[in-house]
């Protein structure tokens, strides 16, 4: 089982910011996991500081995807990070405007990546910098919009046969 | 254990079962020979020797594994013999939610079926969507192919399955020769971009 390793999660802190400084923007504990949130200009140096550092050697991206926060209107990626070395797991914030959403890739860091940035690009419509292959990988070519924003409509909008005040259309 | 109805057992003793036949067309008959059309010799046929391609994608399909078993027992109307391959069947059950992304790979399969074929939607997914009234599903496989009968239901009984197969082997059995040939059909092949 997993354990939470408090010094850890201080070690990891203290030596994002010594290293980055302002560009990191909130540390917390969320759900049992370090957590936190960056600028969006740093998040390759970061990822790759994290993955290469002697001490901290996170090797392994669990998983990464993508948010909507309408107010804010903004967009953000969540990046999930493993060290099998220490068996310690850390969570990775960022942050874009809805307007022009762009992030650097990571697909350079972990091959893995890239599956992962192309769906977040189909559902969230998040320009990954510097991806191989940004195309949508789980709906249709030819859709428009991006359906796990919060104002995409849930309902199949092609349907005539219901009533549009009981079915949210 | 005292209320044994022998009698009634005897009774039952003559339901054996008799050998399977189809009913025969009407025609002329006499000593040694039976005369009828062709058209009818050949609905005959077809209507008994309904070769399914199961089309299975959800629960429709576990439902139709029940229909296939021997409780069932599809056999009884001469559609034991699944077709795994489009190219040897004649009907394509499409069974369960197919989403937008399957809906060119459903046209293929129904493209690759030689005529003549029937399509049969099984359950409220592929009539229609279902519950799935989302942007990622098909609201019916009657956007991408033509479909002869739907069978409702969330998800069917195997009873309700077999009644649509009867429902299809009606359809094979009245169907004119020339029908694949007619310009109604050409025109519906037409309306789903086919040929």
């Amino acid at each position: 089982m997993y354990k939470i390793i408090p010094e850890r999660d201080k070690l990891v802190g203290r030596k994002l910011s010594d290293h980055f400084g302002d560009a990191i923007e909130q540390q917390e504990n969320l759900a049992d996991m370090l957590s936190i949130s960056v600028k969006k200009e740093v998040i390759k140096d970061l990822l790759l500081y994290l993955r290469d550092d002697n001490e901290l050697q996170y090797n392994f991206l669990t998983t990464l995807c993508g948010m909507h926060y309408p107010k804010k209107e903004q967009l953000g990626v969540v990046y999930h990070l493993h060290s099998f070395v220490n068996n310690h797991r850390i969570r990775i914030k960022t942050s874009t405007n809805i307007e022009n959403p762009s992030i650097l890739s990571a697909t350079s860091i972990w091959p893995t990546a890239n599956w992962m940035e192309r769906e977040t690009f189909d559902f969230y419509g998040i320009q990954f910098e510097g991806h191989p292959n940004l195309k949508r990988i789980l709906n249709m070519d030819d859709m428009v919009g991006f359906p796990m924003r919060k104002d995409f409509p849930l309902e199949d909008q092609t349907r005539e046969d219901k009533d549009d005040a009981m079915f949210g259309r | 254990m005292q209320d044994v109805n022998f009698h009634s057992m005897s009774e039952q003793q003559d339901l054996k079962p008799k050998p399977t036949t189809a009913e025969t067309p009407d025609g002329v008959s006499g000593q040694g020979f039976f005369a009828t059309s062709l058209e009818k010799a050949v609905g005959l046929a077809r209507k008994n020797s309904l070769w399914p391609l199961p089309f299975a994608t959800s629960c429709c399909g576990i439902e139709f594994m029940a229909t296939m078993a021997s409780h069932y027992d599809l056999a009884r109307f001469g559609s034991e013999r699944l077709s795994f391959s489009p190219r040897q069947s004649d009907l394509l059950m499409v069974m369960g939610t197919v989403a937008k992304k399957m809906g060119p790979v459903l046209r293929e399969v129904y493209i690759q079926m030689a005529e003549p074929k029937w399509v049969m939607a099984v359950g409220a997914c592929a009539a229609s969507g279902g519950i799935f009234d989302t942007y990622s599903v098909l609201q019916g496989i009657d956007r991408v192919i033509p479909v002869d009968v739907y069978v409702p239901g969330c998800p069917p009984r195997p009873e309700q399955i077999i009644d649509g197969i009867i429902k299809i082997q009606e359809l094979a059995g009245n169907e004119s020769l020339r029908r694949r040939n007619s310009k109604e059909y050409e025109e519906l092949m037409k309306q789903y971009n086919i040929e």
